[in-house]
């Protein structure tokens, strides 16, 4: 994997990885512009980025709330004493 | 034969998060909400001899839930003495406006009545969609893209490697476009 990293051109599968990394802004400019130029040749790819970056965004719009893994636990462990009764 | 069973030990790992936003989105207090996921999930228990199979899992919770919340608000307005009355006269200076400060306020959720209700419905969407992953990949998207936990925390928490967890984040990003592609996208 990380001869491939100094290489222009990407493959699929490293650009869905950066494509999906970048969602979280977790990636470099470099491996950005490397993205690009795949995007750029790739229609695949393209659309898999579209899409990537929809989902992304319905998922801040949602407003998604969760319960906290503590919070998860001690319903559980509700739960499983009353089971044991 | 029955189509579904229950299955109350996954009940929390699979539904908590659902049953949550179900809620929250109609009760509004946070403690509340949790409060009423826990009552639902005991009287599923109570009542788990009358599932019948005929509707899923979590349609069932769904209901016992739409009860407890409908109890939750009996029980609030049952309160008496506590409701606030409020008279408007007419004030002299604005005809429209009332002599409340607050109904002067302009109201940043006015507007956007029918926008948070699509945000409600998307995020039950979401929700729905998430529980028909495999658990890993809900859980690990849940973790990183609502929770927006780093990568390493992530990683240390269930014992999996940076690219383990990429390749998780991947499936589940495809199987979650899938799954919203017909309604969202």
């Amino acid at each position: 994997m990380k001869e491939k990293q100094s290489k222009i051109f990407l493959n699929c599968k490293e650009a869905y990885h950066i494509c999906d990394k970048s969602q979280y802004e977790e990636v470099s400019s470099w491996q950005k512009i490397k993205l690009n130029i795949h995007l750029f040749l790739c229609k695949i790819c393209r659309k898999y980025s579209k899409n990537n970056k929809k989902l992304s965004q319905l998922c801040s719009e949602a407003n998604i709330k969760t319960l906290k893994p503590q919070e998860k636990e001690k319903i559980k462990k509700v739960l499983e004493s009353e089971l044991s009764k | 034969m029955p189509d579904n069973t229950l299955d109350p030990k996954k009940w929390v790992d699979l539904y908590a998060d659902y049953l949550y936003n179900y809620t929250i989105s109609r009760v509004s207090d946070p403690d509340v909400a949790q409060d009423l996921v826990q009552e639902t999930f005991l009287a599923g228990l109570k009542s788990a001899v009358n599932f019948k199979g005929e509707a899923s899992e979590r349609t069932w919770l769904i209901s016992i839930l739409k009860r407890k919340i409908i109890d939750h608000y009996r029980k609030i307005n049952s309160n008496k003495g506590k409701a606030e009355v409020r008279m408007n006269y007419p004030s002299d200076s604005d005809e429209n406006e009332g002599d409340w400060l607050e109904q002067q306020v302009a109201d940043p959720f006015d507007g956007n009545a029918e926008d948070s209700m699509q945000n409600n419905e998307l995020g039950l969407a979401i929700q729905e969609c998430l529980s028909r992953l495999p658990e890993k990949q809900a859980e690990v998207f849940k973790l990183k893209t609502i929770d927006g936990m780093d990568t390493e925390d992530i990683c240390n928490e269930l014992n999996i490697t940076a690219s383990n967890l990429w390749v998780i984040i991947h499936r589940a990003r495809t199987s979650l476009i899938e799954c919203l592609n017909k309604s969202w996208f």
